[in-house]
């Protein structure tokens, strides 16, 4: 087997592994019945999937003799910038009362999505006189 | 001389990172590319560091090169185990838990790390941080023993993290 | 052991078929999705899915136009996931 054989495969195989790992985080988005828990689903497709997927395209492109290697630049985006989206969704859930309740906190602290400000107060007033 | 470097360089290692990206987005390694990269790389921080004052002057480059292996290792771990745990696991089977976690750790740029690390890793997403910054709202999605979670991120990877930013 | 062309080729069929099926997964998610949260979470695994289908086609044509095309579509992606989360959270993107 020559080196561009072995490199053939092993794009494939990241490619295979790629999409199970996006089917699997799928299934999780429709299977798990909280929305917390549904929150798990999507870190899967966004690190292993596209990782895996775009592994496969890195490797495809020195098999073929472009050797390109900005794909892991996209890698990168997704790995920074999926926890700060998981992040902000978990906000909207937890802000829509959408989950288990969340434990409370010791010396009068509170979880910063909870905390009621003065102009969400101002807000509520307006439309309750309205 | 100190003082000038200081302030030609606010961030050396986000030079070295922006010139890194910008040869990278072009795809081909030349000289006239890398010094372009280079002088985008003084420029951006120079004109931003205004708007970041409170930055962590120490930073360890080669602490956080084994974090960042250790945190890939994990992920990919993590992720074969909650695969199987979505694919074999019924709702009513899995025992999903908050998790609060006490931070020691005091520098928004550190805890911003640790909270991407902890979502990273499949299994437990960081939801939300208390209003004064000092406890991490973690949840896990199965998790028996979510005491043996809370000591595992203390232990992993706070204790790393800050000996990374000092 | 079929040689290793027809094997990548296979490798990409199937992959196409998979990444659909999951998109395909999250757009019922998408319509049936109980509260907000729900409809967010799918547009933004919808995104990422759509981002892998583009990888693979740039793999099927042999051509590297489309890495251009996926790096935009994941920054957009993550400004409107963020920008949708916000306006639910605050009723207000730019404050």
């Amino acid at each position: 087997m020559t080196m561009s054989e072995v490199g053939t495969y092993a794009a494939a195989i990241f490619l295979l592994i790629g999409a199970a790992f996006a089917v699997v985080g799928a299934i999780g988005l429709l299977k798990l019945n909280d929305p917390m828990k549904r929150l798990h689903a999507p870190t899967k497709v966004g690190t292993m999937g596209i990782g895996s997927l775009l592994l496969g395209s890195v490797v495809i492109s020195f098999v073929r003799g472009g050797s390109s290697i900005h794909e892991l630049l996209i890698m990168a985006f997704l790995f920074v910038t999926a926890p700060i989206s998981a992040n902000f969704i978990s906000k909207v859930i937890i802000h829509l009362r959408g989950c288990d309740e969340t434990p409370e906190l010791d010396n009068e602290q509170t979880w910063s999505t909870l905390v009621q400000r003065e102009e969400d107060l101002v807000a509520q007033d307006k439309t309750q006189q309205s | 001389m100190k003082r000038f470097f200081n302030w030609l360089f606010p961030h050396p290692f986000l030079t070295l990172l922006l010139a890194v990206v910008w040869i990278l987005l072009q795809n081909e390694f030349s000289a006239g590319m890398a010094v372009f990269g280079l002088i985008l790389g003084v420029i951006i921080p120079r004109g931003l560091a205004v708007w970041w004052p409170d930055r962590p002057v120490g930073f360890r480059l080669g602490k956080m090169a084994v974090y960042i292996c250790i945190v890939i290792w994990d992920i990919l771990v993590a992720n074969v185990q909650v695969a199987w745990i979505v694919l074999s696991k019924r709702n009513k089977d899995m025992q999903s838990a908050w998790v609060v976690v006490p931070l020691d750790l005091r520098q928004p740029e550190a805890i911003t790390v640790l909270a991407g690390t902890i979502t990273l890793t499949p299994g437990t997403v960081t939801a939300d941080l208390s209003n004064k910054g000092h406890y991490l709202l973690v949840h896990a999605l199965h998790a028996p023993d979510p005491d043996a979670v809370r000591d595992d991120i203390k232990s992993r990877y706070e204790a790393r993290l800050k000996e990374i930013f000092v | 052991m079929m040689p290793a062309d027809d094997f990548l080729t296979l490798a990409v069929m199937i992959s196409f078929a998979v990444v659909g099926v999951s998109q395909i997964m999250a757009m019922i998610r998408l319509v049936i999705g109980p509260s907000t949260g729900d409809r967010i979470l799918a547009l933004d695994t919808m995104v990422v899915n759509a981002i892998g289908l583009i990888v693979l086609l740039g793999i099927w044509q042999g051509t590297r136009l489309y890495f251009e095309v996926s790096l935009i579509i994941a920054m957009l992606g993550f400004v409107s996931t963020v920008a949708y989360a916000r306006f639910v959270l605050r009723g207000d993107i730019i404050e």
